[in-house]
């Protein structure tokens, strides 16, 4: 079967003040339908970009370099302008971290809504507005109606971000990209909106990719996990295999520093010694390699992806090394 | 409210919090006047002993930094008092209550913004200790040189500005600043917030070991549950300017009594895949608003076990060990109500709730 969105080789770079730098570097990936699939990892190792970049709404000192992505079948960046925005807010829409930068302060929530209705689908402005109300109340706005004639500012965040689910989907979405949904949400309204997102999935066979620095919110939504790192998929596992035993030191340090409301009064919570390098173009090796705990002269090689089971990979020279011996003393 | 809860009260506790409100006027009308309040925090009390880490969580707007702005002085307060070691701060000359500021500190969540960008280190960490005496310029560079060394930070980044360091180095100086006045008491206003996951890790283990190093009183205000419950010994709950559970980090996380709190730690996800869907607990709605809190328990128009009466009468703050049993009791059989009457009360000493059903029988 193939998939529904195919990345190969990704690579997108930024030009900055000191020369170019490599953002994402190489990244392969796919969706399959109805599935939900997280990226993690820190900021600034690249999460958000792979997700702009295979849009193709990158800012203009961005630029991709190298690789294919394949939707459905076509090519997204063998596409005219013209015709990808057929895709882009239609069969792709894209959800933000921040509602209210992502609406329009000057026009009411229905009226961008039924806009956004109106380019893609053959509807009158009454239909238009009537869809779009609809839509408020699928995602559970408490008064539809009313809010149809309210302006963004007026909106509780978690308000914002339900008109912002609405608008995205609008037409139906093959694909729903979650950039951060509820990082800036309370714990309670995020709660609200990840059940309403698992319930529009269900209804109508939505594929998720949902960006992530939780390692709770990975845990409840996704089906398959990619661990991001330095501008690399450094891990891609299946969630349950994910959590059970994760391969990379990088995913096993980050899963081990996540405290939780159950811990007992005496865990000592494992931290990442150093921070998340800034510029990686020159490393050429393993790119966790200088805050390893397992570092060896073999990291400084190239990474391939090792497999580690069924669907399960990490880019880890020394995992079979460093399990073998432990096994043995068990 | 927590006196004569036994011999274990009985020492004075370093910050006693009695009554605490604070209203925001809120101005309107053709001929600006004010028209209401914002309540942002509206009677308030509570304790923190010596060297105890007391957490404060809810969700925003619930007024809990206000709590901590309040409590180092960086608000008036609108009614209440603040008891340091039992003499009441406003009832203090301006010299000694300045005197006894130093001895309380605060860290930010905004680390760029709480640090002034065109200082270097050696002077944000200098001035504030060369003014209060606590060092002399011949001591100053040693002292400063110890303080980093304490947050995990070479000596060799006194010459660098604030922008030239990542976000958990910054609050790594923070925490040296608060620290440079050798105060006993922080307050720390979402400090982890804005840090990625694994640097979150590295400042609350450090919190903790310099706690215990120097014996530091903590007010710790998150709203990332997991965090406060790693660094708390106890734990407050805050819904729209009120308390509605205070006890032990381990009382009200496993053991939660009122539907709030339960609400809240229910929404919290746990990262584990396999742990069951709670899709009961979802609390719906969003939180009131604080310039006409709902009458009667705040809480009662979310409250999935609200009755009419929850709407009429304001709960008191109740010993849950006291309690009777309600219908949340029936709800849920690992709460403390249950806990209390299985092993006895003493297992939920000190565990308050102010919930209105809690005392029906």
């Amino acid at each position: 079967m193939s998939h529904l969105l195919e990345v190969k080789g990704l690579t997108t770079t930024f030009q900055g003040d000191f020369g170019t730098n490599t953002s994402v570097d190489h990244v392969s990936f796919y969706v399959d339908e109805g599935e939900t699939v997280c990226i993690v990892g820190e900021s600034g190792c690249g999460k958000s970009v792979t997700s702009l970049s295979l849009m193709r709404l990158l800012s203009r000192s961005g630029e991709v370099t190298e690789g294919t992505v394949f939707f459905d079948g076509q090519d997204l960046f063998a596409m005219t302008e013209k015709e990808l925005d057929k895709v882009r807010g239609n069969r792709i829409t894209m959800i933000f971290q921040d509602p209210l930068t992502s609406l329009n302060p000057v026009f009411t929530v229905g009226s961008q809504i039924a806009e956004s209705i109106r380019v893609h689908m053959n509807l009158s402005k009454e239909e238009a507005k009537a869809r779009a109300e609809m839509l408020l109340e699928r995602v559970g706005m408490p008064d539809a109606a009313g809010t149809m004639k309210k302006f963004p500012h007026t909106l509780s965040g978690g308000m914002r971000q339900r008109a912002m689910i609405a608008m995205a989907l609008s037409c139906n979405p093959k694909l729903l990209i979650a950039d951060e949904p509820t990082t800036a949400l309370d714990v309670t309204i995020q709660a609200q909106i990840m059940n309403l997102l698992k319930d529009l999935q269900k209804e109508n066979g939505m594929s998720i990719i949902l960006i992530t620095h939780d390692m709770g919110l990975v845990a409840r939504m996704a089906d398959r996990v990619l661990v991001m790192y330095a501008g690399q998929f450094i891990e891609e596992a299946p969630v349950k295999e994910l959590f059970k035993s994760p391969q990379h030191p990088y995913t096993e340090a980050l899963l081990g520093s996540v405290p939780t409301i159950h811990d007992a009064a005496d865990r000592q919570l494992f931290s990442i010694p150093g921070i998340v390098p800034e510029v990686y173009d020159e490393i050429t090796g393993c790119r966790f390699a200088g805050r390893c705990p397992h570092y060896a002269a073999e990291c400084d090689r190239r990474q391939e992806d090792y497999v580690f089971g069924p669907g399960h990979t990490a880019k880890c020279i020394r995992r079979k090394e460093l399990l073998s011996p432990r096994k043995d003393a068990n | 409210m927590e006196k004569g809860t036994g011999s274990v009260m009985k020492k004075e506790p370093l910050i006693r919090v009695e009554n605490m409100k604070k209203y925001y006027p809120v101005k309107g009308g053709i001929v600006p006047h004010t028209t209401g309040y914002i309540k942002a925090v509206d009677g308030v009390s509570f304790s923190v002993m010596q060297g105890e880490t007391l957490g404060l969580v809810g969700e925003s707007g619930c007024g809990k930094s206000t709590i901590g702005r309040q409590l180092v002085g960086l608000e008036a307060l609108t009614e209440g008092s603040i008891y340091y070691k039992g003499m009441n701060l406003s009832e203090m000359k301006k010299e000694e209550r300045q005197r006894i500021r130093t001895n309380l500190q605060m860290v930010f969540q905004d680390s760029y913004s709480s640090l002034n960008p065109r200082k270097h280190i050696y002077e944000i960490l200098a001035q504030p200790m060369l003014y209060h005496k606590i060092s002399t310029k011949e001591t100053i560079e040693k002292d400063i040189v110890r303080l980093l060394d304490m947050v995990g930070l070479p000596g060799s980044v006194l010459g660098r500005y604030p922008h030239e360091f990542s976000g958990g180095q910054r609050q790594r100086i923070s925490i040296a600043k608060a620290l440079s006045l050798n105060p006993e008491f922080i307050v720390c206003d979402e400090p982890v917030s804005a840090l990625d996951v694994s640097i979150q890790a590295q400042i609350l283990n450090l919190l903790k070991s310099l706690q215990e190093e120097l014996h530091l009183t903590l007010l710790f205000v998150g709203h990332g549950l997991g965090a406060v419950n790693y660094v708390s010994d106890r734990i407050a709950v805050m819904y729209l300017g009120k308390i509605v559970e205070i006890g032990s980090a381990e009382e009200v996380f496993r053991y939660p009594v009122h539907p709030y709190t339960k609400a809240l730690l229910e929404a919290v996800p746990v990262p584990d895949p396999e742990a069951e869907e709670k899709e009961r607990g979802i609390l719906q709605g969003e939180i009131g608003s604080s310039e006409a809190p709902p009458a009667g328990c705040r809480f009662h128009p979310r409250c999935p076990y609200a009755t009419k009466a929850c709407g009429e009468k304001e709960p008191d703050m109740r010993e849950v060990a006291e309690c009777g049993s309600g219908a949340i009791r029936q709800a849920d059989r690992g709460s403390s109500v249950m806990q209390a009457a299985e092993h006895g009360t003493e297992a939920c000493r000190g565990h308050y709730v102010a919930c209105p059903r809690i005392m029906e029988k």
